[in-house]
Order: C-alpha cells, then structure tokens, then sequence
C-alpha cells in the first residue's frame, strides 16, 4: 500500500508547481549565492576601499602609498572620483579633515593619514617612541576591513620599503651600538644601494601583489580609532533591528496583501467593487493598511533594541521616522504587487518565499553587504532590503542627520510608486469580466 | 462604463431594462441577446439550469461584466455608473463576507462602501439585522455562524443601503428547508415594501412562490415570460400531464411513446391530454404494442412541465 501513497503523492506534488519550485529551485538559488559569496571565488573578492592621505610626501611615504596601491585586495584612493560631469575636472586631494568625513558617511570604511614628519623616522623595531603615528580612521560597523588594512600596511612596510627599512636599521646601530666601522658602513652603503636597484626592478617589472612577506607586528607604528560607532554600546543590533525587520516585514506585507486573494476567492472582492469603492479606492486603502502594519512592525522591533539590546532609539526617532514609513510604503506595495501577480495563496507563498529569501540574501538582510563581492554588492542595490539597511545604518550608526537620507528616501518611494501602479494594472483582471 | 455603446439610454424610471444583451467567453455565448424589462415592485424570477446564463445576466445588470453587446439600464442610468451602483443592492451566489468579522461588522463595512455613516448607518444596520432574524448573534463572527444564518447575513449585506433593487442570485442554496423558508419570508418583506426584485433560481417551487413574473432562461435566452400561469397555459393550455412507465425493452417502449405523440424522459412517458379519460385509451394502445404498465398518473403542469415542454430537459440537468 506504501506504492499507491507514494504515487498520489508524486502527482499532486508535479501538479503543485509552487511547490515543486520550492523544493527545488529555491535551495539552488540559494546554494549559488552563498557560493559566491563565501566560496573562494577570488576573482569576485571584494576589495577594500582606502583613502589614503600622505600629509608628508617622503620618499618613505611614497614608498608605502605605492606599496599600498599594489596590493590587489585593496583599491586606494587618493582623492574622490570626478562626477559624470566633470570628468576632465579632477577634484582635490584627500586631507585628513574631507577623508574622516569620507568614513564618517560611509564611503569607505577605513582611511589612511600619513603624518607630517613620517619619513624622518619611518619604522621602529624598538618599544615606545616620540614619533609620527600614522592614523587609521575606521567606521567599526565594518569590523574586517579595518583589520586586514593594519595588517597589510606592515606587510607593505616590509616588502616596499626595506632599503628604508635597513637605513632606519643603521641608524639604530649607530644610535645603540656605538656605530659601524668605515668598512662595515661601506658594505651596509653597498648593500643598500642593491636593495633599491631590486625594489626598483622589481617596482618597474609589475610584481606586485603576490609577494607574501611575513608582516611584523608593529613595524610601524598606526593609531586605530573609530570615527564611526566608536561609543556605541551594542554596535551591530541596529543594523540586524533593520535587516531582520525588513525581511520580516517583506514577508508580512505579502501574506497581508494575501487577504486580496482571499476576497476575490470567496467573491467579497466583487461584491466590495460593486459599492461605491472602485479598484484603486481599494487597492490605496489596503496599501495604506500594510504600510501601517508593516510600520507597527518595525516600532515594536526597535523598541525590543532598544529596551533589551540598548539600541540608542530614543536620540534617532525622527530618522527612523523617515527611514520606518518610507520601508513600510515599498514593502507594502512589494506585497500588493506580489498578490496581484497571484492567483492562489499558495502562489503567494510560494513566489513570496523564493522572491523574499533572495532579495534578503542579496539585499544584506542575511549577511553585511559589503562581505560580498562588488558585482553583488551592486545587485543588493535592485532590492528593498539594501536601501532601507543603508538608510537605517545612516540613521543609527553614523548618526546622520534626516536630511541626509534623500537618496534612500527617494528611492523607496520611488520603488513604492512603481510597484503600486504596476499592482493597479494587473489588478485590472479583478475588475470586470 | 460598462454598457456596450448601442444607442441612447432610454430615459423611462423603469427599475430595470435590458436590451439585447450579449455576453460570451471563448467560445460559449452565456447571454444571448436577452431583452428584459423589470416593472417597479415587481419581483421577477430566472429560472433555469445550471449554466443556463442566469449569473452572467445578474452580473451584467451589477457591472461586473462588460457585455459584447447591448445595454442594462438601472433607472435610467447606465450599469455601473454611480447612480446605478447607489440603485441597486447584489447578494450574490457565493458568501461574500467578512469571516474574521462579526455579523455587524460586516453589515458596518458594507454600508460605509455604500456611503452610510453614523446615524444613518447604525440605522442600516439595526433594520438589517431585525430583518434577517440575526439580532442575537450580532457579534458572533461570521465564520462561526451556521449554513442558514450566514445566508442570511449575506443577503443582508447586499441591502444595507436599502436598494430601490435587489438582485438575488440563488441565495438559498445549500441551505436546510427550515432556513429556506426564512429567507422567503425575508424576500417577500422586503418585495412587500416595493422593493423590485430579480431572483434567480433552479428551484421551480421558489419561482412560483415568490416571483411576479418568471422567465425561464435557457442557453443563454429567455424562451418564456410571463406568470406562472401564464407560463403553464401557454405551453398545455387546458392540458394536463399524464406520466407512465412500462416493462419492456427500451426500444419499444421509445418506438410507441413516439408513434404515441409522447416523450420519453429517464424512462417516464409524458403525455398531454385535454381529459383524464384519455389515459384509458393509452393504456389499451399499450398494451396492443406488447408494453405492460407498471404505474401511471395524472398531473396539472407545472414551471418543471413547462421548462421540459420547452426545451426536453429536466429542468435540474
């Protein structure tokens, strides 16, 4: 008797298409995105982008931005990039004062300072010494980056710069030794002039970034410090609040939006549109009613942080104000889309579950965006989810003021707008027969 | 706008008139030119099977569907314009309702989408449930209601708004007799206030306890109008039916019954005679062609003798 049940079952499943693409579609959707995202791919690694300043333009210095610049996972910036417009214009370099603001607004997440005087006495092998530190401004809320650019700038500090390095050394030996012999500091002066001939050659013949010098620890002396979330209590909690809030709300918004299902199933939809309520009458009051929900959803969801994980909520509510209605219009409209789009519930659930996991996978709902290679990075940008992860962060992390969500603003309205009216048209079949 | 464009609206305050209403989809043709004119407190019922166009027809009158041809005016205004929706009242088929809500709150919602509010609206409200008896189960949901007082809470959502017309789709289907009759009686208060109505129906007792006026649709067009009586005597006259079986083989008894004049439904013999005394002749001409009878009886026609008359099906095909 188990064959017959097993045959019923493998019918009705063939004749459940939303079914059947759950089951199989959807786990190797997600299997190619976490593969490229976490599966070694190297050619889509993500680079880190850093803004380096070279306030002392020694040769020392020179030396490490260059070095710096040949590392393949990082791309440096040493001034902003000229607008579409004026591409021939080239915009001012970098100062320690316009690429702390960078950070701070989260274009980059780490900058560089090279300090006046850097190149006198560039490297240290002893303790604790009066000299220039370079700074390494960082917004924490990225906590990769900033470590593997401290660890690559002893790395380069190695490998770009040893005859500076072997100078300093003689220099120590002179200081603590008592100094060199005339025929030792004339082989030190050969030695030295060999070393550069080689960095030379090899800076000419483009071996770049795959020498892999052992990379001392503290070699040169950087200073950490955070401009961004650097007294925040719980970092990370508002930007899970936003991105766990938003995929739930994409979720909500589209099993609410169901109801419309439900109303043209059991002919209420009809009848309702048989009142004085038209289509789009309808349609708005519903949106209005998801947004509201999906509103209602995220309060509760930042009061929660705030109240168990000490988000600081009370000091942002205009921003999450903005930032909360404008998530809640585009999701509510993503979700009357959806079931427009459906004739069942079960489609619903069904293209719901496979278009929600996906967007929030890309989106940064499931993991930070910038852990993902660039051309996914650029992908998140077509979802809800990343704009509203972003605004959010402004909100919360850098704590940027309402004004400065224009662009998230913009575009989850925008997106809102799209969505409804596309979900008006095809709402149209609803209308007559 | 949902009448098809097919010349100037008749200005009359007639409740209801069709003109050659069309309607298909694909390839079935569900209205074929129907013409219909409802008189004011009149109550006209469709009667006809399944399938037979009738949903369609009431649909058209609602605005729900945009016919190929003709038009449906409602008191002088075209189907679905304002007027038009504000005039009528629709209680369809199918349980239309709320079920998370309870049976006021239905009515509540329904009577804002037709523009009641406060007063008015709590008015509304209060009549309708004193009409369809649902007063003390006013706040149990509507999912929790039984068969019969959720059909009733469904045709008091389509008259919240106190309609000058009421269209009823078939609102007694699978509902108990006991609640049947409830429903009548709820439908001839409301005919009795000058209310006018379009019951459709494929129970032939319905139609002729409730409506004015019957037209029997079939394939999509009216084949009769009229009274009941108006119906039955147009179609036997002064005739009555006269039914009979036979033992035999099927062949033979269809072979006599057609020689006979007759007509063979599921294995029943029809006949018209003007008197009862004719059955003898019957039986006698039965029983020479070799037919044993197993029963037979007399019967006045009725709406089923008239749709059968018309069209050779049973009416419930």
């Amino acid at each position: 008797m188990i064959l017959p049940i097993i045959r019923t079952a493998m019918v009705s499943l063939r004749r459940d298409r939303a079914a059947l693409a759950l089951s199989f579609i959807l786990p190797i959707i997600f299997f190619s995105i976490f593969a490229v995202i976490f599966g070694g791919r190297h050619y889509t690694v993500p680079k880190i982008t850093v803004i380096v300043v070279d306030e002392d333009q020694s040769r020392a210095s020179q030396k490490l931005v260059n070095g710096l610049e040949r590392e393949g996972s990082l791309v440096i910036r040493t001034r902003p990039e000229s607008s579409d417009k004026d591409k021939d214009v080239q915009p001012p370099e970098y100062t320690a004062v316009t690429a702390e603001a960078a950070v701070k607004a989260g274009n980059v997440p780490v900058a560089l300072i090279v300090p006046h005087g850097f190149g006198e006495n560039p490297v240290s092998f002893g303790g604790k010494q009066d000299r220039p530190t370079i700074q390494l401004l960082n917004d924490s809320s990225d906590m990769v980056a900033w470590q593997m650019v401290a660890g690559l700038l002893q790395k380069v500090a190695m490998t770009s710069m040893p005859d500076v390095m072997a100078e300093q050394g003689s220099k120590y030996a002179d200081q603590f030794v008592g100094g060199f012999t005339p025929e030792q500091r004339k082989r030190m002066d050969a030695g030295l002039a060999q070393l550069r001939q080689h960095e030379n050659a090899a800076t000419g013949s483009g071996d770049d970034t795959t020498r892999n010098g052992a990379s001392g620890g503290g070699i040169i002396a950087v200073q950490t410090r955070a401009v961004v979330g650097e007294n925040k209590k719980n970092p990370m909690v508002s930007f899970y609040a936003a991105a766990i809030g938003v995929m739930f709300l994409l979720f909500t918004a589209s099993g609410a939006a169901g109801a419309l299902l439900d109303e043209a199933e059991s002919g209420t939809l009809e009848r309702v549109l048989s009142s004085r309520v038209t289509m789009t009458t309808l349609l708005a009051g519903k949106l209005a009613f998801n947004t509201l929900l999906a509103f209602s959803q995220l309060v509760l969801m930042f009061i929660w942080a705030w109240v168990v994980f000490k988000l600081d909520f009370l000091d942002h509510i205009p921003g999450f104000v903005v930032m909360g209605v404008c998530t809640a219009f585009a999701v509510a409209a993503f979700g009357m889309l959806l079931a427009s789009i459906c004739r069942t519930r079960a489609q619903l659930g069904a293209l719901s579950t496979l278009v929600i996991l996906i967007m929030s996978s890309v989106g940064g709902s499931m993991f930070p965006r910038f852990l993902m290679p660039e051309a996914m990075q650029k992908a998140g940008l077509l979802t809800i989810n990343a704009w509203a992860i972003d605004g959010f962060t402004k909100v919360f992390w850098r704590d940027e003021p309402v004004s400065h969500l224009w662009p998230q603003v913009s575009v989850l309205l925008a997106i809102g707008v799209v969505l409804f009216a596309i979900a008006r048209r095809i709402a149209r079949r609803w209308e007559y027969a | 706008m949902v009448s098809a464009p097919a010349g100037p609206i008749p200005s009359s305050s007639l409740p209801l008139q069709i003109e050659a209403l069309v309607k298909g989809f694909g390839q079935v043709t569900a209205v074929d030119g129907i013409t219909l004119e409802l008189r004011s407190g009149e109550c006209l019922g469709l009667l006809g099977p399944n399938g037979a166009g009738k949903s369609t027809l009431i649909r058209s009158i609602v605005g729900r569907v945009i016919p190929d041809a003709g038009q449906v005016v409602v008191f002088g205004s075209p189907a679905n314009s304002a007027a038009a929706r504000a005039a009528l009242g629709w209680v369809p088929q199918e349980l239309a309702l709320y079920p998370r809500l309870t049976a006021k709150e239905n009515l509540e919602s329904f009577g804002r989408y037709h523009g009641l509010a406060g007063t008015g609206l709590q008015q509304a409200v209060a009549w309708c449930l004193d009409w369809s008896s649902l007063q003390d189960r006013a706040r149990e949901l509507a999912k929790n209601l039984s068969g019969g007082m959720r059909r009733r809470l469904n045709m008091a959502a389509g008259i919240i708004h106190r309609p000058k017309l009421v269209l009823m789709d078939e609102p007694t289907v699978g509902v108990d007799p006991q609640s049947r009759n409830r429903i009548f009686e709820m439908i001839e208060k409301l005919h009795g206030e000058g209310a006018a109505i379009i019951y459709t129906t494929h129970y032939m007792e319905e139609a002729e306890r409730l409506c004015d006026r019957i037209a029997i649709v079939d394939h999509g067009r009216i084949i009769a109008l009229g009274t009941n009586e108006e119906l039955v005597r147009n179609a036997f006259a002064s005739r009555s039916q006269v039914l009979a079986r036979f033992a035999g083989p099927a062949d033979g008894v269809a072979a006599w019954v057609g020689r006979r004049g007759g007509r063979l439904v599921e294995s029943t013999a029809q006949f018209a005679v003007e008197h009862p005394t004719e059955i003898a002749g019957l039986l006698d001409d039965a029983s020479l062609a070799g037919l044993e009878v197993v029963d037979v009886s007399l019967r006045r026609p009725n709406l089923e003798s008239v749709f059968l008359h018309l069209t050779g099906r049973e009416l419930r095909d």
